[in-house]
Protein backbone atom coordinates (compact mmCIF):
# COMPACT_ATOMS: atom_id res chain seq x y z
CA UNK A 1 0.00 0.00 0.00
CA UNK A 2 1.29 3.19 -0.76
CA UNK A 3 2.20 5.46 2.04
CA UNK A 4 2.86 9.05 2.60
CA UNK A 5 4.11 11.16 5.05
CA UNK A 6 3.32 14.82 6.57
CA UNK A 7 3.31 16.75 9.68
CA UNK A 8 -0.49 17.41 9.66
CA UNK A 9 -3.57 15.97 7.78
CA UNK A 10 -6.48 17.95 7.76
CA UNK A 11 -9.91 15.45 6.93
CA UNK A 12 -12.57 17.58 5.13
CA UNK A 13 -11.81 20.22 2.25
CA UNK A 14 -14.29 23.09 3.37
CA UNK A 15 -13.88 26.20 4.37
CA UNK A 16 -12.61 24.67 7.83
CA UNK A 17 -10.28 22.35 6.13
CA UNK A 18 -8.65 24.94 3.78
CA UNK A 19 -8.28 27.31 6.49
CA UNK A 20 -6.87 25.11 8.69
CA UNK A 21 -4.08 23.89 6.28
CA UNK A 22 -3.50 27.30 4.78
CA UNK A 23 -2.26 28.15 8.72
CA UNK A 24 0.14 24.81 9.13
CA UNK A 25 1.56 25.57 5.94
CA UNK A 26 2.47 29.52 6.56
CA UNK A 27 3.78 28.17 9.47
CA UNK A 28 6.07 25.93 7.48
CA UNK A 29 4.51 22.61 8.15
CA UNK A 30 3.79 19.77 5.24
CA UNK A 31 0.07 19.34 4.97
CA UNK A 32 -2.28 16.99 3.50
CA UNK A 33 -5.99 17.72 2.54
CA UNK A 34 -8.14 14.59 2.50
CA UNK A 35 -11.67 15.68 0.64
CA UNK A 36 -14.17 13.24 -0.38
CA UNK A 37 -16.02 15.01 -3.25
CA UNK A 38 -14.14 15.58 -6.35
CA UNK A 39 -13.20 19.45 -6.09
CA UNK A 40 -12.67 20.95 -2.49
CA UNK A 41 -15.21 23.98 -0.98
CA UNK A 42 -17.44 21.55 0.36
CA UNK A 43 -21.11 22.84 1.38
CA UNK A 44 -20.51 26.37 0.23
CA UNK A 45 -20.47 25.10 -3.35
CA UNK A 46 -23.92 24.36 -3.30
CA UNK A 47 -25.39 27.83 -0.86
CA UNK A 48 -25.39 30.43 -3.86
CA UNK A 49 -27.22 32.90 -1.93
CA UNK A 50 -25.10 35.85 -0.89
CA UNK A 51 -23.88 37.02 2.29
CA UNK A 52 -20.78 34.78 3.11
CA UNK A 53 -17.62 37.01 3.68
CA UNK A 54 -18.72 39.88 5.47
CA UNK A 55 -15.80 39.54 8.08
CA UNK A 56 -13.14 38.05 6.25
CA UNK A 57 -13.44 39.54 2.96
CA UNK A 58 -15.34 42.73 3.95
CA UNK A 59 -17.82 41.65 1.20
CA UNK A 60 -20.89 40.27 0.30
CA UNK A 61 -20.52 36.69 -1.68
CA UNK A 62 -22.10 33.85 -2.73
CA UNK A 63 -20.63 30.29 -1.12
CA UNK A 64 -19.21 29.20 -4.42
CA UNK A 65 -17.50 32.68 -4.03
CA UNK A 66 -15.85 31.92 -0.97
CA UNK A 67 -14.84 28.58 -1.21
CA UNK A 68 -12.81 29.31 -4.50
CA UNK A 69 -11.32 32.38 -2.96
CA UNK A 70 -10.01 30.17 -0.51
CA UNK A 71 -9.42 27.39 -3.49
CA UNK A 72 -6.98 29.29 -4.81
CA UNK A 73 -4.80 30.12 -2.04
CA UNK A 74 -4.30 26.61 -1.27
CA UNK A 75 -4.03 25.93 -4.87
CA UNK A 76 -0.83 28.59 -4.52
CA UNK A 77 1.13 26.54 -2.03
CA UNK A 78 2.62 23.57 -1.46
CA UNK A 79 -0.37 21.89 0.62
CA UNK A 80 -0.97 18.47 -1.01
CA UNK A 81 -5.43 18.21 -1.79
CA UNK A 82 -6.52 14.63 -2.28
CA UNK A 83 -9.98 15.19 -4.05
CA UNK A 84 -12.55 11.97 -4.14
CA UNK A 85 -10.13 10.60 -1.21
CA UNK A 86 -12.42 9.20 1.70
CA UNK A 87 -10.82 8.49 5.02
CA UNK A 88 -12.07 4.99 5.77
CA UNK A 89 -9.87 4.21 9.05
CA UNK A 90 -8.00 6.38 11.63
CA UNK A 91 -5.43 4.68 14.34
CA UNK A 92 -2.80 6.22 16.54
CA UNK A 93 0.79 4.67 16.15
CA UNK A 94 2.64 6.00 18.66
CA UNK A 95 2.97 9.63 18.32
CA UNK A 96 1.87 9.30 14.49
CA UNK A 97 -1.66 8.82 13.36
CA UNK A 98 -2.21 6.35 10.01
CA UNK A 99 -5.16 7.24 7.87
CA UNK A 100 -6.27 4.26 5.94
CA UNK A 101 -7.87 6.44 2.47
CA UNK A 102 -10.23 4.57 -0.50
CA UNK A 103 -8.86 7.50 -3.43
CA UNK A 104 -8.95 7.10 -7.07
CA UNK A 105 -5.48 6.06 -7.34
CA UNK A 106 -6.19 3.16 -4.97
CA UNK A 107 -6.30 2.41 -0.98
CA UNK A 108 -3.74 4.97 0.50
CA UNK A 109 -2.38 5.32 3.58
CA UNK A 110 -1.36 9.23 5.10
CA UNK A 111 1.04 9.17 7.78
CA UNK A 112 0.58 12.64 10.38
CA UNK A 113 1.90 13.27 13.93
CA UNK A 114 -1.41 15.99 13.56
CA UNK A 115 -4.46 15.64 12.36
CA UNK A 116 -7.29 18.32 11.72
CA UNK A 117 -10.85 17.29 12.15
CA UNK A 118 -12.94 19.38 9.75
CA UNK A 119 -16.18 17.03 8.19
CA UNK A 120 -18.35 19.43 8.87
CA UNK A 121 -21.94 18.35 9.49
CA UNK A 122 -24.92 16.67 8.00
CA UNK A 123 -28.44 17.07 8.18
CA UNK A 124 -31.31 15.66 10.67
CA UNK A 125 -33.57 13.62 8.49
CA UNK A 126 -37.66 12.44 9.08
CA UNK A 127 -35.80 9.44 11.09
CA UNK A 128 -34.23 12.10 13.65
CA UNK A 129 -37.72 13.98 14.14
CA UNK A 130 -39.86 10.57 14.21
CA UNK A 131 -42.94 11.69 11.67
CA UNK A 132 -45.78 9.75 11.18
CA UNK A 133 -46.96 8.65 8.05
CA UNK A 134 -46.55 6.72 4.79
CA UNK A 135 -43.72 6.95 3.10
CA UNK A 136 -43.56 8.11 -0.11
CA UNK A 137 -41.14 9.98 -2.36
CA UNK A 138 -41.31 13.65 -2.72
CA UNK A 139 -39.40 13.82 1.31
CA UNK A 140 -36.04 15.39 1.39
CA UNK A 141 -33.48 17.60 3.21
CA UNK A 142 -33.21 20.57 2.59
CA UNK A 143 -29.59 20.52 1.55
CA UNK A 144 -30.45 17.57 -0.28
CA UNK A 145 -32.85 20.03 -2.72
CA UNK A 146 -30.28 23.18 -2.35
CA UNK A 147 -28.13 20.33 -4.10
CA UNK A 148 -30.42 19.35 -6.57
CA UNK A 149 -31.42 22.54 -7.07
CA UNK A 150 -28.33 24.54 -7.74
CA UNK A 151 -25.77 22.35 -9.00
CA UNK A 152 -27.69 19.67 -10.96
CA UNK A 153 -30.52 21.63 -12.33
CA UNK A 154 -32.97 19.41 -11.18
CA UNK A 155 -36.65 20.86 -9.12
CA UNK A 156 -37.80 18.03 -6.80
CA UNK A 157 -41.23 19.27 -6.71
CA UNK A 158 -43.78 22.42 -7.78
CA UNK A 159 -45.97 22.92 -4.05
CA UNK A 160 -43.90 22.34 -1.23
CA UNK A 161 -44.19 22.74 2.59
CA UNK A 162 -41.06 23.29 4.77
CA UNK A 163 -40.76 21.41 8.01
CA UNK A 164 -38.65 23.34 10.22
CA UNK A 165 -37.60 26.71 10.05
CA UNK A 166 -33.67 26.60 10.12
CA UNK A 167 -31.69 28.85 7.63
CA UNK A 168 -31.57 26.13 4.97
CA UNK A 169 -34.91 25.79 4.81
CA UNK A 170 -35.62 29.34 5.06
CA UNK A 171 -33.26 30.17 2.08
CA UNK A 172 -34.58 26.79 0.12
CA UNK A 173 -38.50 28.69 0.67
CA UNK A 174 -36.78 31.72 -1.46
CA UNK A 175 -35.23 29.27 -3.60
CA UNK A 176 -38.09 27.44 -4.84
CA UNK A 177 -40.44 30.34 -5.23
CA UNK A 178 -37.56 32.10 -7.54
CA UNK A 179 -37.13 29.11 -9.15
CA UNK A 180 -41.50 28.90 -10.32
CA UNK A 181 -42.34 26.59 -7.18
CA UNK A 182 -44.91 27.23 -4.39
CA UNK A 183 -44.25 27.38 -1.20
CA UNK A 184 -47.33 27.02 0.70
CA UNK A 185 -45.99 26.71 4.29
CA UNK A 186 -42.97 26.35 6.63
CA UNK A 187 -44.07 24.62 9.97
CA UNK A 188 -41.72 25.09 12.81
CA UNK A 189 -42.37 23.31 16.63
CA UNK A 190 -40.66 25.95 18.70
CA UNK A 191 -42.71 29.03 19.47
CA UNK A 192 -39.98 31.08 17.99
CA UNK A 193 -37.99 30.55 14.37
CA UNK A 194 -34.64 28.77 14.76
CA UNK A 195 -33.23 30.94 11.90
CA UNK A 196 -32.12 34.25 11.67
CA UNK A 197 -34.95 36.78 11.39
CA UNK A 198 -33.57 38.96 8.10
CA UNK A 199 -34.02 35.16 6.57
CA UNK A 200 -37.85 35.41 7.66
CA UNK A 201 -38.32 38.62 6.24
CA UNK A 202 -36.19 38.43 2.95
CA UNK A 203 -37.30 34.72 2.48
CA UNK A 204 -40.98 34.31 3.75
CA UNK A 205 -42.47 37.63 4.18
CA UNK A 206 -41.23 38.62 0.72
CA UNK A 207 -42.97 35.40 -0.82
CA UNK A 208 -46.34 35.52 1.64
CA UNK A 209 -45.03 32.44 2.45
CA UNK A 210 -46.96 31.51 5.94
CA UNK A 211 -44.93 30.31 8.95
CA UNK A 212 -46.49 28.35 11.43
CA UNK A 213 -44.85 28.87 14.93
CA UNK A 214 -45.40 26.20 17.97
CA UNK A 215 -47.04 23.65 14.92
CA UNK A 216 -46.14 19.79 14.44
CA UNK A 217 -46.00 17.67 11.22
CA UNK A 218 -48.57 15.05 12.36
CA UNK A 219 -48.27 13.09 9.39
CA UNK A 220 -47.39 12.77 5.52
CA UNK A 221 -49.88 11.49 3.16
CA UNK A 222 -49.31 9.96 -0.31
CA UNK A 223 -48.43 6.41 -1.62
CA UNK A 224 -46.79 6.44 -4.46
CA UNK A 225 -45.79 10.68 -4.12
CA UNK A 226 -46.33 13.14 -1.66
CA UNK A 227 -49.93 14.48 -1.05
CA UNK A 228 -49.98 16.21 1.95
CA UNK A 229 -48.93 16.75 4.98
CA UNK A 230 -50.87 16.90 8.36
CA UNK A 231 -50.22 19.69 10.68
CA UNK A 232 -51.50 20.44 14.75
CA UNK A 233 -51.13 23.37 16.50
CA UNK A 234 -49.11 23.06 20.04
CA UNK A 235 -51.65 24.80 22.54
CA UNK A 236 -49.52 24.55 26.27
CA UNK A 237 -47.12 21.73 25.44
CA UNK A 238 -49.83 19.36 23.87
CA UNK A 239 -51.35 18.73 20.81
CA UNK A 240 -54.77 20.01 20.10
CA UNK A 241 -55.40 16.58 17.86
CA UNK A 242 -59.10 18.84 17.06
CA UNK A 243 -57.70 21.60 15.37
CA UNK A 244 -55.32 19.50 12.93
CA UNK A 245 -55.58 20.66 9.42
CA UNK A 246 -53.91 19.20 5.97
CA UNK A 247 -51.72 21.29 3.68
CA UNK A 248 -51.96 19.40 0.17
CA UNK A 249 -48.70 19.66 -1.35
CA UNK A 250 -45.87 17.42 -3.65
CA UNK A 251 -42.72 17.89 -1.83
CA UNK A 252 -42.05 18.10 1.83
CA UNK A 253 -38.32 19.79 2.97
CA UNK A 254 -37.07 19.21 6.54
CA UNK A 255 -34.73 21.24 7.71
CA UNK A 256 -34.35 20.24 11.28
CA UNK A 257 -31.07 20.85 11.93
CA UNK A 258 -27.51 19.71 11.71
CA UNK A 259 -25.33 17.09 13.12
CA UNK A 260 -21.41 17.01 13.69
CA UNK A 261 -20.40 14.05 11.35
CA UNK A 262 -18.15 12.32 14.33
CA UNK A 263 -18.39 8.84 13.23
CA UNK A 264 -14.71 8.70 12.53
CA UNK A 265 -13.84 10.58 15.03
CA UNK A 266 -15.83 8.26 17.78
CA UNK A 267 -14.31 5.32 16.06
CA UNK A 268 -10.58 7.04 17.32
CA UNK A 269 -12.01 7.38 20.62
CA UNK A 270 -12.64 11.39 20.31
CA UNK A 271 -14.81 12.05 23.09
CA UNK A 272 -17.90 13.73 22.25
CA UNK A 273 -19.70 16.78 24.30
CA UNK A 274 -23.73 15.47 24.24
CA UNK A 275 -24.64 19.57 23.82
CA UNK A 276 -22.65 19.69 20.94
CA UNK A 277 -22.60 16.45 19.12
CA UNK A 278 -19.14 17.88 18.61
CA UNK A 279 -15.88 16.37 20.32
CA UNK A 280 -14.35 18.20 23.98
CA UNK A 281 -11.54 20.22 23.53
CA UNK A 282 -8.91 22.28 25.42
CA UNK A 283 -7.28 25.65 24.76
CA UNK A 284 -6.35 24.80 21.69
CA UNK A 285 -8.89 22.90 20.26
CA UNK A 286 -7.14 19.28 20.39
CA UNK A 287 -9.26 16.39 21.67
CA UNK A 288 -9.38 13.87 24.42
CA UNK A 289 -6.29 12.42 21.68
CA UNK A 290 -3.15 14.09 21.53
CA UNK A 291 -2.44 15.75 18.04
CA UNK A 292 -5.82 15.73 16.99
CA UNK A 293 -8.06 18.71 16.87
CA UNK A 294 -10.93 19.83 15.72
CA UNK A 295 -12.85 23.04 14.21
CA UNK A 296 -15.77 23.90 12.00
CA UNK A 297 -18.94 22.60 11.58
CA UNK A 298 -18.00 19.40 12.60
CA UNK A 299 -17.17 20.46 16.13
CA UNK A 300 -19.91 22.45 17.22
CA UNK A 301 -22.45 24.14 14.48
CA UNK A 302 -22.00 27.58 13.33
CA UNK A 303 -23.99 30.07 12.15
CA UNK A 304 -21.52 32.06 9.33
CA UNK A 305 -18.70 30.62 7.57
CA UNK A 306 -16.35 33.58 8.76
CA UNK A 307 -16.59 32.44 12.52
CA UNK A 308 -15.90 28.63 11.03
CA UNK A 309 -12.77 29.50 9.26
CA UNK A 310 -11.77 32.17 11.82
CA UNK A 311 -12.09 29.02 14.54
CA UNK A 312 -9.88 26.99 11.82
CA UNK A 313 -6.84 29.10 11.22
CA UNK A 314 -6.48 29.26 15.17
CA UNK A 315 -6.78 25.29 14.76
CA UNK A 316 -4.36 24.98 12.26
CA UNK A 317 -2.12 27.46 14.80
CA UNK A 318 -2.96 25.32 17.64
CA UNK A 319 -1.72 22.35 16.15
CA UNK A 320 1.59 24.17 14.68
CA UNK A 321 2.12 24.66 17.83
CA UNK A 322 1.79 21.40 19.13
CA UNK A 323 3.70 19.70 16.86
CA UNK A 324 6.73 21.76 17.92
CA UNK A 325 6.73 20.92 21.65
CA UNK A 326 4.35 23.86 23.14
CA UNK A 327 1.72 23.10 25.55
CA UNK A 328 -0.25 25.33 27.86
CA UNK A 329 0.89 25.19 31.42
CA UNK A 330 -1.87 25.08 33.18
CA UNK A 331 -5.64 25.16 32.13
CA UNK A 332 -8.86 26.78 33.78
CA UNK A 333 -12.32 24.60 32.69
CA UNK A 334 -15.20 26.07 31.73
CA UNK A 335 -18.88 25.77 32.98
CA UNK A 336 -22.05 26.43 30.98
CA UNK A 337 -24.22 28.35 33.71
CA UNK A 338 -27.84 29.11 33.88
CA UNK A 339 -29.63 30.17 30.07
CA UNK A 340 -26.12 28.66 28.64
CA UNK A 341 -26.12 25.88 26.21
CA UNK A 342 -22.69 24.90 25.40
CA UNK A 343 -19.53 26.89 25.45
CA UNK A 344 -16.73 26.41 23.62
CA UNK A 345 -13.68 25.38 23.77
CA UNK A 346 -14.05 23.58 27.57
CA UNK A 347 -10.77 24.54 28.72
CA UNK A 348 -8.76 27.93 28.95
CA UNK A 349 -5.24 29.11 29.15
CA UNK A 350 -4.92 32.03 31.54
CA UNK A 351 -1.62 33.10 29.76
CA UNK A 352 -2.77 34.41 26.89
CA UNK A 353 -6.01 35.70 24.94
CA UNK A 354 -8.69 33.03 24.78
CA UNK A 355 -11.88 33.24 22.08
CA UNK A 356 -15.33 31.70 23.02
CA UNK A 357 -18.42 30.83 21.03
CA UNK A 358 -21.02 30.08 22.67
CA UNK A 359 -24.83 29.50 22.31
CA UNK A 360 -27.88 30.55 24.92
CA UNK A 361 -31.05 28.45 25.72
CA UNK A 362 -33.17 31.49 25.66
CA UNK A 363 -35.05 34.58 23.81
CA UNK A 364 -34.29 37.59 25.70
CA UNK A 365 -33.77 41.47 24.58
CA UNK A 366 -31.51 43.64 27.12
CA UNK A 367 -29.66 40.15 28.47
CA UNK A 368 -26.03 40.26 30.33
CA UNK A 369 -23.45 38.23 29.80
CA UNK A 370 -21.88 37.36 33.27
CA UNK A 371 -18.28 35.40 34.02
CA UNK A 372 -17.56 34.49 36.99
CA UNK A 373 -13.91 32.84 37.56
CA UNK A 374 -14.73 30.63 41.41
CA UNK A 375 -17.51 32.06 42.04
CA UNK A 376 -16.40 36.04 41.53
CA UNK A 377 -17.32 37.82 38.44
CA UNK A 378 -14.99 39.05 36.28
CA UNK A 379 -16.69 40.24 33.75
CA UNK A 380 -20.09 41.75 33.06
CA UNK A 381 -21.16 41.64 28.95
CA UNK A 382 -24.57 43.88 28.36
CA UNK A 383 -26.39 42.01 25.37
CA UNK A 384 -28.65 43.90 23.08
CA UNK A 385 -30.44 40.45 22.13
CA UNK A 386 -29.69 36.61 22.69
CA UNK A 387 -31.38 34.20 20.94
CA UNK A 388 -30.57 30.27 20.54
CA UNK A 389 -29.83 31.08 16.47
CA UNK A 390 -27.71 33.39 17.14
CA UNK A 391 -23.91 32.08 17.74
CA UNK A 392 -21.96 34.81 20.63
CA UNK A 393 -18.41 35.26 21.10
CA UNK A 394 -15.93 36.87 22.77
CA UNK A 395 -12.19 37.00 24.40
CA UNK A 396 -11.30 36.26 27.85
CA UNK A 397 -7.28 36.99 28.66
CA UNK A 398 -4.60 37.21 30.93
CA UNK A 399 -6.95 40.54 32.70
CA UNK A 400 -9.62 37.96 33.37
CA UNK A 401 -8.04 35.05 33.94
CA UNK A 402 -4.94 35.65 36.27
CA UNK A 403 -7.18 35.26 39.78
CA UNK A 404 -6.94 31.66 39.05
CA UNK A 405 -3.00 31.74 39.09
CA UNK A 406 -2.18 29.38 42.05
CA UNK A 407 -5.55 28.39 42.65
CA UNK A 408 -6.23 24.75 41.60
CA UNK A 409 -9.60 23.19 40.12
CA UNK A 410 -10.17 26.85 39.46
CA UNK A 411 -13.90 26.78 37.33
CA UNK A 412 -15.04 29.57 35.06
CA UNK A 413 -18.71 29.78 34.57
CA UNK A 414 -20.55 31.66 31.98
CA UNK A 415 -24.47 32.63 32.79
CA UNK A 416 -27.14 34.88 30.61
CA UNK A 417 -29.28 36.70 32.31
CA UNK B 1 -52.65 54.14 8.14
CA UNK B 2 -49.84 52.43 10.08
CA UNK B 3 -47.65 49.83 8.15
CA UNK B 4 -45.61 47.41 10.06
CA UNK B 5 -42.29 46.04 9.35
CA UNK B 6 -39.59 43.84 10.96
CA UNK B 7 -36.41 45.70 10.64
CA UNK B 8 -33.57 43.46 9.21
CA UNK B 9 -30.59 45.41 9.73
CA UNK B 10 -29.54 44.05 12.85
CA UNK B 11 -30.16 40.17 14.88
CA UNK B 12 -32.63 42.41 17.21
CA UNK B 13 -35.67 42.42 14.55
CA UNK B 14 -37.26 45.63 15.99
CA UNK B 15 -41.02 45.27 15.20
CA UNK B 16 -41.57 49.12 13.99
CA UNK B 17 -44.69 50.85 12.79
CA UNK B 18 -44.87 53.48 10.23
CA UNK B 19 -47.16 56.72 9.66
CA UNK B 20 -47.19 58.24 6.33
CA UNK B 21 -47.30 62.14 7.00
CA UNK B 22 -50.21 64.02 4.51
CA UNK B 23 -46.76 65.43 2.59
CA UNK B 24 -45.90 62.13 2.24
CA UNK B 25 -42.63 61.98 5.16
CA UNK B 26 -42.56 58.70 6.85
CA UNK B 27 -42.76 58.65 10.88
CA UNK B 28 -41.10 55.60 12.35
CA UNK B 29 -41.67 54.20 15.45
CA UNK B 30 -40.63 50.78 17.02
CA UNK B 31 -36.96 51.17 15.96
CA UNK B 32 -34.31 51.22 18.99
CA UNK B 33 -31.28 52.65 16.78
CA UNK B 34 -31.80 55.12 13.82
CA UNK B 35 -30.69 52.79 11.07
CA UNK B 36 -34.59 51.16 11.77
CA UNK B 37 -36.15 54.35 10.52
CA UNK B 38 -33.22 54.47 7.51
CA UNK B 39 -34.47 50.95 6.49
CA UNK B 40 -38.22 51.21 6.69
CA UNK B 41 -37.97 54.69 4.58
CA UNK B 42 -36.38 52.18 1.93
CA UNK B 43 -37.80 49.42 1.91
CA UNK B 44 -41.61 51.74 1.73
CA UNK B 45 -39.90 53.90 -0.83
CA UNK B 46 -37.60 51.25 -3.41
CA UNK B 47 -37.60 48.21 -1.48
CA UNK B 48 -34.31 46.28 -3.23
CA UNK B 49 -33.00 42.76 -2.98
CA UNK B 50 -29.77 41.33 -3.99
CA UNK B 51 -30.82 38.17 -6.25
CA UNK B 52 -29.09 34.52 -6.88
CA UNK B 53 -29.77 32.05 -9.24
CA UNK B 54 -28.32 29.53 -11.86
CA UNK B 55 -28.26 29.73 -15.44
CA UNK B 56 -27.57 26.90 -17.87
CA UNK B 57 -24.18 25.70 -18.69
CA UNK B 58 -24.72 24.55 -23.22
CA UNK B 59 -24.11 21.23 -23.68
CA UNK B 60 -24.40 20.18 -20.15
CA UNK B 61 -27.99 19.35 -19.70
CA UNK B 62 -27.66 16.15 -21.10
CA UNK B 63 -24.42 15.20 -19.97
CA UNK B 64 -25.45 12.30 -16.79
CA UNK B 65 -21.73 10.53 -17.38
CA UNK B 66 -19.89 11.46 -14.88
CA UNK B 67 -20.92 14.11 -11.95
CA UNK B 68 -20.35 17.54 -13.31
CA UNK B 69 -22.37 21.00 -12.42
CA UNK B 70 -25.10 21.34 -14.95
CA UNK B 71 -25.58 24.73 -13.66
CA UNK B 72 -23.69 28.06 -13.26
CA UNK B 73 -24.38 30.14 -9.81
CA UNK B 74 -25.03 33.52 -10.69
CA UNK B 75 -25.66 36.88 -8.83
CA UNK B 76 -26.49 40.69 -8.92
CA UNK B 77 -23.67 43.00 -8.12
CA UNK B 78 -25.69 44.74 -5.75
CA UNK B 79 -29.01 44.71 -4.88
CA UNK B 80 -31.78 45.46 -7.64
CA UNK B 81 -35.40 47.32 -7.34
CA UNK B 82 -37.97 44.41 -6.25
CA UNK B 83 -40.50 44.67 -8.61
CA UNK B 84 -37.51 43.87 -11.72
CA UNK B 85 -37.06 40.69 -9.66
CA UNK B 86 -39.26 38.30 -12.25
CA UNK B 87 -38.18 39.67 -15.07
CA UNK B 88 -34.26 39.68 -14.67
CA UNK B 89 -35.06 35.52 -12.97
CA UNK B 90 -36.84 34.93 -16.35
CA UNK B 91 -33.84 36.80 -18.51
CA UNK B 92 -31.08 34.44 -16.68
CA UNK B 93 -32.91 31.27 -16.71
CA UNK B 94 -33.15 32.32 -20.53
CA UNK B 95 -29.05 32.24 -20.85
CA UNK B 96 -27.30 29.77 -22.35
CA UNK B 97 -23.42 29.93 -20.49
CA UNK B 98 -20.74 28.71 -22.96
CA UNK B 99 -17.72 26.59 -21.33
CA UNK B 100 -15.21 27.80 -19.86
CA UNK B 101 -17.09 30.21 -17.18
CA UNK B 102 -14.75 32.08 -14.54
CA UNK B 103 -15.97 33.19 -11.46
CA UNK B 104 -16.82 37.47 -11.80
CA UNK B 105 -17.84 36.94 -15.38
CA UNK B 106 -20.13 39.86 -16.59
CA UNK B 107 -22.68 37.18 -18.09
CA UNK B 108 -25.48 40.33 -18.51
CA UNK B 109 -24.10 43.82 -18.61
CA UNK B 110 -26.63 46.61 -16.78
CA UNK B 111 -29.77 43.98 -16.37
CA UNK B 112 -32.79 45.33 -17.69
CA UNK B 113 -31.30 48.82 -17.42
CA UNK B 114 -30.80 49.04 -13.71
CA UNK B 115 -27.14 49.54 -13.98
CA UNK B 116 -26.43 45.79 -12.20
CA UNK B 117 -24.52 43.70 -14.17
CA UNK B 118 -24.84 39.60 -13.17
CA UNK B 119 -21.92 37.94 -12.75
CA UNK B 120 -20.87 34.23 -12.51
CA UNK B 121 -20.40 33.07 -9.03
CA UNK B 122 -18.21 30.15 -9.73
CA UNK B 123 -15.41 28.94 -12.25
CA UNK B 124 -16.79 25.77 -14.36
CA UNK B 125 -14.68 24.45 -17.25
Amino acid sequence: MRELKFDAAVIGGGAAGMAAALELQARGLSCAIIEREDHLGGILTQCIHNGFGLIEFNEELAGPEFAERFEEKVRKTAITPFCGATVIEMEVEGEDKLLSCASPQGVMRIRARAVILAMGCRERNRGNIRIPGSRPSGVYTAGLAQRLVNIEGYIPGKDIVIIGSGDIGLIMARRMSWVGCKVHAVVEIQPYPSGLTRNIVQCLNDFGIPLYLSHLTTSIYGNERVEGVEVTPLENGALALDKSFKIPCDTVLLSVGLVPENELSKKLGVEINPMTNGAWVDSTLMTNIPGVFACGNVLHVHDLVDFVVEEARRAGGFAAEWLSGKRPAKEIRVKSGPNVRYVNPSRLDPSRDNKLYMRTLIVKNDATLEVKLNNKVVRSVKKNHVQPSEMLSFSLGPAELEASVGIPDSVLEISIQ
Amino acid sequence: MSEELICITCPRGCHLAIERGAKGEFEVSGNRCPRGANYAREELTAPKRTVTATARLAGRERDLSSYKPRRVPVRTVGPIPKEKIGELLAAIYALEVALPVARGDALMKDALGTGVDVIATRSIS
